[in-house]
């Protein structure tokens, strides 16, 4: 067999070498840190994911040795190939960040913000996204996209409306179960996942769209407000399953097994596949055989609470707040930039709107 | 007159028949075209210097030459015709009235990618050309056009018609691929590109309607003599199906010379502004493309006259300039509103989104929204700003260039309109009781009687 050739690759001025056919984004995964783009659809598990959500563009400064002009377009590093003497700028670029602050606001002016009730709240990529990328207010003043709630069966529910239409979880039908019964429905911010006609999702293997859910779309209805994740504690545990390989993280909450999830890698992509049976019917310690505590990846509001590498925040609140005193917390419009915050607030009868914050019309006269 | 090379026949009763049809010429490039190599008449169509008319206006010869062919691995022509564009309605026409003329230039294609199963996707709002279409297939095929052998020469070919579902994305190229398998019409990220992997994995060239039309000429004249018609890279004649306000609305076939002054005014083409208005704006190839005032619309920033063709429309960039695009030619009267016309083309945008990527998706939405509350007289300044912005971070950063055709014509409509966008902000009664902008963009001319 034929080796393949190592391709030299420079992202953010550090150089590495990959095997040819590695693309931008998991060439960065291996110099790991800042360096690595978000990734919202990507699933390197999963086949075709990607290219989607565009949160992982990237500017490629140099198309490779042989051909080192630029690519006129940001390009979506999941989904592109590093080439030998490519130079890639993630951080490093203006244009990226900027686009990038420009997905992230895409994909939240119609989320419906509500981590308060909801179960993803602690391990949510979306929500990690926002706090890296996202801006402090939001400049989109219509109401939102709603969708209803439904019950794919008696495990997963769905809430559409937090949904960032990833297609990771129609990647899993297709490819770990012999009939797809979701998709993807109508288009364009109309879109929806769906079963068309209510139909319950029944696969032995279908529970595993909860975890590659990168929100709280898809949640496990056993564990449905059980209880917050970053009070739950997960330790490697396994079983002898017919099914799978029966290795998962168990949640726990003293003695009690609150959730059963796959084993998640540093990226959040699930290690191993596991059957519905050890996600939702085996809440019984005695079930399994425990073999450690889990070591929490970076990105997570869980190994806060419990495991090594605590920081504290290095902002103050005042620091954060820079000189402004709000009514409440809540005021929003206070932080925001585009909102002037000269305007006083408590002098507008109900929500403000935005032409509350434009220069004075003209009087009418009302003689 | 200008000279006719696809419609020339048009008017000839009958001519939708194969007799009618075969008694003016008809298929007689066929005829020729097989006793060529399929090497040669890529060659021959190179020299045309033809353009895709689908809107990009990517040389076909240059398309057809990057087809990869693998051994034992079946290539597929496919014939677009989802023809979708707001503004384009001339595949139409063509379909409509000289299907043979379509059928004949698919199996010169055919035989010149190598494709034994070419495909014409068709809107299916489109319902009663598969019909026509069909029934020409059916005439065709009937006197050894096509099915096995065909002349002799060892060649088999079938055409199939395949209905769309109405889904504008279905005119992407990918997104016809994923609908011909069956599929969700996504489209898909590229690479890897048609041509390499197409209609199941095989290598497929995607054409317009108008652009495979065009092969008969170029087969029956020559690809030299062709490339003689028009200037520069524009070559060949065009099909413009122009609408809006103009006395003569309609699908016309212009060789490349004339000014756009010429085709507005001119009694030949659109005959002048309906209804002794003048002329506002323009959008002159199909909904996508960056509306242009008319006074660079005539002439282009630099005082010269603008021509029909790619290289003047597009002078300019899109600071100054346009595109010619699908040829969809819409024409505005002073008393259209810049702001509700660029709404109703957000809405369009966003209906037909696929919502692949988070940009399109949610910023069609978005755009939508804001452009309707500045139409019905409820926006700020801030939201033209926001427009702008929001536009910005759609264009370039999607995966197909359904992003960008939402976002130009807000960006033009701002760049070029913008005090039409304020006068909405600052007269909010007003722009709600008369709804049109400001005038004075009008073209000064008198109106011609
Ligand atoms: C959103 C979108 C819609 C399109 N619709 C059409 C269409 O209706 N008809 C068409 O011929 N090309 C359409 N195109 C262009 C095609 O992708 C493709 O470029 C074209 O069919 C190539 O043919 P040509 O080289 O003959 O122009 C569309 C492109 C986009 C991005
Ligand atoms: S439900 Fe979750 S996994 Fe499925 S498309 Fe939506 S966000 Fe992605
Ligand atoms: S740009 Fe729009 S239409 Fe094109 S793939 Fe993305 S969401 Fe779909
Ligand atoms: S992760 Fe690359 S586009 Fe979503």
């Amino acid at each position: 067999m034929a080796e393949t050739p190592l391709f030299k690759v420079t992202i953010d001025n550090i150089t590495i070498e990959v095997p040819a056919g590695t693309t931008i984004l998991n060439a960065a995964r291996q110099i790991g840190g800042d360096v690595t783009p978000p990734a919202m659809c990507y699933y390197s598990k999963l086949k075709n994911s990607g290219g989607k959500c565009r949160t992982c563009l990237v500017e490629v400064a140099a198309g490779s040795t042989a051909d080192p002009r630029p690519m006129p377009k940001l390009v979506a590093s999941c989904r592109t190939n590093v080439m030998d003497g490519m130079i890639v700028k993630n951080i490093t670029s203006e244009r990226v960040q900027d686009a990038r602050a420009g997905v992230v606001e895409f994909l939240l002016i119609n989320h419906p913000l509500d981590c308060p009730v909801c179960d993803q709240a602690g391990e949510c990529h979306l929500q990690d996204l926002s706090y890296e990328h996202g801006a402090e207010g939001t400049r989109f003043e219509f109401s939102k996209r709603i969708f209803k709630k439904h019950d794919l069966g008696p495990y997963i529910q769905l809430h559409m409306t937090r949904c960032i239409l990833c297609y990771r979880c129609v990647f899993v039908a297709d490819q770990l179960t012999n009939k797809r019964v979701h998709g993807v429905l109508d288009r364009g911010d109309h879109a929806e996942i769906a079963t068309h006609i209510e139909k319950a999702l029944d696969n032995d293997f279908i529970g595993n769209v909860i975890d590659v859910c990168p929100v709280g779309a898809l949640t496990d209805k056993t564990f449905r407000f059980k209880n917050r994740v970053w009070f739950t504690k997960p330790v490697n545990a396994s079983c002898n399953c017919s099914k799978c390989s029966g290795k998962v993280h168990l949640w726990m909450r003293g003695d009690e097994v609150l959730r059963v999830t796959a084993r998640k890698d540093e990226w959040g992509e699930v290690e191993d596949w596991i059957c519905n049976e050890c996600r939702f019917e085996r809440k019984d310690i005695k079930d399994w055989t425990i073999e450690g505590p889990v070591k929490v990846n970076r990105h997570s509001v869980i190994s806060q609470g419990h495991y090594v590498g605590l920081k504290k925040p290095n902002e103050t609140f005042s620091k954060v707040m820079n000189g402004r005193n709000p009514r409440l917390l809540m005021d929003i419009h206070s932080v925001s930039e585009v909102n002037k915050p000269g305007v006083n607030l408590a002098a507008i009868k109900g929500p403000a709107h935005s032409t509350d914050f434009d220069p004075p019309k003209k009087e009418i006269s009302n003689e | 007159m200008g000279v006719k090379l696809l419609l020339d026949k048009a008017h000839i009763e009958g001519i939708r028949y194969y007799d009618t049809y075969r008694k003016n010429g008809g298929y007689t490039s066929v005829e020729k075209a097989l006793k060529m190599s399929p090497e040669a008449i890529v060659e021959e169509v190179k020299k045309s210097g033809l353009r895709g008319r689908g809107g990009a206006g990517f040389p076909t010869g240059m398309k057809w030459s990057f087809i990869a062919k693998p051994e034992g691995v079946p290539r597929h022509l496919v014939c677009n015709a989802d023809e979708s564009e707001p503004g384009t309605f001339k595949d139409r026409y063509l379909m409509e009235f000289l299907p043979h003329l379509l059928i004949e230039g698919l199996i010169v294609s055919s035989y010149a990618l190598g494709s034994n199963a070419t495909y014409i996707y068709i809107r299916g709002e489109y319902a009663w050309i598969p019909d026509i279409l069909e029934q020409a297939i059916a005439e065709a095929k009937a006197n050894g056009w096509l099915g096995k052998n065909i002349l002799n020469s060892g060649f088999d070919c079938e055409i199939y018609v395949q209905r769309g579902a109405g889904a504008y994305i279905c005119g992407e190229e990918t997104a016809l691929i994923e609908s011909l398998e069956g599929k969700r019409g996504n489209p898909r990220i590229k690479p890897p590109f048609p041509a390499v992997k197409g209609v199941w994995e095989r290598p497929t060239v995607v054409n317009n309607v108008e652009t495979l039309a065009a092969v008969v000429p170029i087969m029956n004249m020559g690809g030299e003599e062709y490339a003689k018609i028009g200037v520069g890279r524009s070559t060949g004649t065009k099909l413009i199906s122009a609408c809006g306000n103009i006395n003569k609305p309609g699908v016309y076939e212009i060789d490349m010379t004339i000014s756009v002054e010429e085709f507005i005014y001119s009694e030949e083409y659109c005959g002048g502004i309906a209804n002794g208005k003048r002329l506002k704006a323009c959008i002159p190839g199909g909904s996508s493309v960056p509306v242009l005032p008319a006074n660079l619309l005539l002439k282009t920033a630099k005082g010269e006259t603008r021509y029909m063709n790619y290289e003047s429309l597009s002078d300019g960039g899109f600071a100054t300039g346009s595109m010619m695009g699908s040829g969809g030619f819409i024409v505005y009267d002073e008393d259209q509103c810049i702001v509700k016309n660029t709404y109703t083309l957000a809405r369009f945008y966003r209906h037909e989104s696929c919502g692949q990527c988070s940009p399109c998706r949610e910023g069609t939405g978005w755009m939508e929204k804001i452009l309707k509350k500045i139409d019905t007289g409820k926006g700020s300044h801030s939201d033209i700003d926001l427009l702008w912005d929001i536009q910005r971070k759609i264009e370039g950063n999607t995966i197909c260039p359904l992003g960008d055709a939402a976002a130009w014509p807000v960006a033009a409509a701002i760049r070029h309109f913008r005090d039409e966008f304020e006068w909405h902000v600052n007269n909010p009664e007003e722009c709600l009781r008369r709804n049109y902008g400001l005038a004075h963009y009008a073209d000064e001319r008198a109106v011609i009687a």
